[in-house]
């Protein structure tokens, strides 16, 4: 173990350069989120996870996110795990029949001010599971939502300015 | 003897490439007392209009058949002398109407009592009420219960986990699952081979690989549809890159359960090379979409080579190391040996695949018993392990590993020129029907599909966790309820799969 922790303190970090908040995000945000909210958390947010019925692709890259390339953590973000905690809920799946009630609760028992962030093509509107007796029509079908961040899954990198757009002040 | 000769039944001429035999009652019951008495094992059961479905395989003489049984209302349970099929005839019931006679479990599985519609793949009638969920029954003093999930801690799928714990002592664990259940069974009705193929790869996203694989076996066995050498290569390429992708992942996430976080740490970064080195061949990094009938939809370039080369090149300096520092860690090793032991019998009754069955005395794998392109010109070994504890389901993942390595050395020296993809169109309205494995990293995915000309039917999609979820229930039996996280994680079964 030794060898290894001195080859990490000789060797330059993994970690790559924050990429740029995402413009398009950025609009979004900027027509839904609350400045004084926003100014009250500063820049320190913890995000809850909730798959509404993904097929767990989400779940693997938003797990990279906490690997040594991405390090979540730098930018004040971190995932907890109640949202009892949380100042964002990032949801992914078309959101399951099944699992709408437990969404929903989850939504409930998060403190305000609170965001949710829809992760994924299928928490948009079903995306490829739509029409299905067994999902509902997306995240939004369920819970407000204030940012979506499309992909099948999204990069990590995606991801990331999605939630660096949620840090950012809004234009103007 | 194959299979069809042991049993009397009516075989279904276009059914490839094992065949479907349409066998009476007591040819029903037979194949379930053969399953009883562990000569066959259930590769499936499930429904169709009119009709249920069960696949089964004979491991010594590695052949495979799939038996029909017409019905209309109920079928003989297959459950009442073979448990593994118990949640399999609980999830035909939600989903077709149809009873299983005799069952020892009525209770409903998939269907949690909030859809629309009763039974949608069959009658379509009006949702009944639907009764509190009853929970098996314990007894005995000091013993308390908890409840977890569906919504869990970390950043997995849903699902609820009733504990009944006796102090620290974990009495019994049940599951119940279904909530990401999709329809994805429904959707495939009526669905184009493309379309097939995409839902297919979403079934299991860390699986994408290996269930468009199965997809593509099925269709592709179905129509007789030749796949171009250098595809098939390309294919295995990409499933053993997803094979190390969710290994690594796995042996990082189990010792940080044990919190031992520089595993965690370093694995991480393997797997993270290990995507990038896919994003670089393949332009995704899960490699989702990019196994299609027919085919492959990417061909390597230069510089998914030489991201290969590089990404072996730094596995084979670090993990060797890591795996030093897993064997000669004590402190994370006496949270890993003896703990969550699956027994050897119990792996081979329910047929358990990937790690979990070799780590308890089952060798198989799809890619050697019931072998495909082209892992029939390749050589590899299947480590098999008996200890059946969270340590040997570690140890069957380094060494799959190990081999992984060698199969992109040989497959990367033996890359066929040529083209990747011959499409396959299909024509008329004929029926024609095809069944496929494909060995994931977690296990064999099944997939049968039921075409008429270029669309799909009927698909079935069978996630290696049917066989592995009912003995994660047994495994954390008497364990202390801190390892259950280590046990889980050991066996990382997919929800989504499961669900569909």
């Amino acid at each position: 173990m030794r060898r290894i922790l001195f080859e990490s303190i000789a060797s330059r970090p993994l970690t790559e350069a924050p990429p740029t908040a995402d413009d398009a995000m950025l609009a979004e945000l900027a027509r839904k989120v609350d400045a004084a909210a926003r100014r009250r958390l500063g820049r320190s947010l913890s995000i809850r996870e909730v798959d509404a019925g993904s097929c767990n692709g989400c779940e693997l890259e938003i797990h990279a996110l906490n690997n040594a390339f991405y390090d979540l953590e730098r930018f004040g973000l971190r995932f907890v795990a109640s949202p009892r905690h949380a100042d964002v809920l990032m949801v992914t799946g078309p959101v399951s029949r099944n699992m709408r009630e437990a969404l929903a609760r989850t939504y409930n028992a998060t403190p305000d001010p609170k965001w949710v962030v829809a992760v994924g093509d299928c928490a948009v509107d079903g995306g490829v599971f739509a029409g299905s007796y067994a999902v509902t029509g997306g995240v939004k079908s369920v819970v407000p939502v204030d940012l979506h961040i499309r992909g099948c899954p999204p990069r990590p990198v995606q991801l990331l300015q999605g939630l660096l757009a949620l840090l950012e002040k809004q234009p103007g | 003897m194959t299979i069809a000769d042991i049993i009397h039944g009516e075989r279904v001429p276009a059914h490839r490439p094992w065949p479907r035999l349409i066998v009476q009652r007591n040819g029903w019951h037979f194949a379930g007392q053969q399953l009883a008495e562990g000569h066959w094992t259930l590769l499936g059961l499930w429904g169709d209009t009119g009709a249920v479905h069960m696949a089964v395989l004979d491991e010594r003489a590695a052949d495979a058949a799939v038996l029909t049984l017409e019905c209309t209302e109920t079928f003989p349970s297959v459950g009442a002398v073979h448990p593994p099929a118990i949640r399999l005839e609980r999830a035909i019931r939600d989903l077709y109407g149809l009873e299983p006679a005799g069952a020892p479990d009525t209770r409903p599985w998939l269907d949690l009592g909030f859809w629309d519609v009763a039974y949608p793949l069959g009658s379509q009638a009006a949702p009944k009420p639907c009764a509190p969920y009853a929970f098996l029954f314990t007894e005995g003093e000091n013993l308390h219960q908890i409840p977890v999930g569906p919504v869990h801690a970390g950043i997995i799928e849903p699902g609820h986990f009733r504990f009944t714990a006796n102090g620290e002592t974990v009495v019994r664990l049940e599951e119940r699952l279904g909530y990401v259940h999709k329809g994805i069974e429904s959707l495939m009705t009526g669905a184009t081979l493309d379309k097939g193929a995409r839902l297919a790869g979403r079934t299991s996203g860390d699986s994408t690989v290996a269930y468009a694989t199965a997809f593509a076996h099925a269709v592709e066995a179905a129509l007789d549809a030749p796949v171009p050498l250098r595809g098939q290569y390309l294919r295995a390429l990409m499933a053993e890159l997803e094979r190390l992708a969710n290994h690594f992942g796995d042996i990082g996430a189990i010792c940080n359960d044990a919190s031992f976080s520089i595993m965690h740490a370093q694995c991480g970064i393997l797997r993270e090379r290990t995507l990038r080195a896919a994003d670089a061949c393949f332009g995704h990094r899960l490699m989702m979409d990019r196994v299609v009938p027919g085919g492959v939809a990417a061909d390597v370039g230069a510089a998914g080579r030489t991201a290969v080369s590089a990404l072996l090149a730094e596995v084979r300096r670090v993990f060797p190391q890591l795996v030093e520092l897993y064997d000669n860690t004590a402190s994370l090793q006496d949270r890993t040996a003896t703990t969550g032991v699956l027994r050897v019998e119990l792996a081979r009754q329910f047929g358990a695949g990937g790690y979990v069955g070799r780590a308890s005395g089952r060798g198989f794998d799809a890619r050697r018993t019931l072998s495909y392109a082209p892992y029939d010109e390749l050589a590899f070994d299947i480590p098999v392990l008996e200890a059946g504890d969270v340590n040997a389901r570690v140890w069957v993942r380094i060494r799959e590993v190990e081999q992984s390595l060698a199969l992109i050395d040989q497959i990367m020296r033996r890359l066929p020129d040529g083209p990747v993809l011959a499409p396959v169109d299909p024509v008329g309205s004929r029926i024609r029907e095809g069944f496929g494995l494909a060995e994931g990293f977690r296990g064999d995915v099944l997939v049968w599909v039921r075409l008429e000309g270029p669309r799909v039917v009927r698909c079935h999609l069978r996630d290696p966790s049917w066989f592995q979820w009912p003995l994660l229930e047994a495994v954390i039996e008497g364990n202390i309820v801190a390892d259950f996280p280590l046990c889980n994680k050991s066996f990382n079964c997919s929800y989504s799969g499961h669900d569909l």
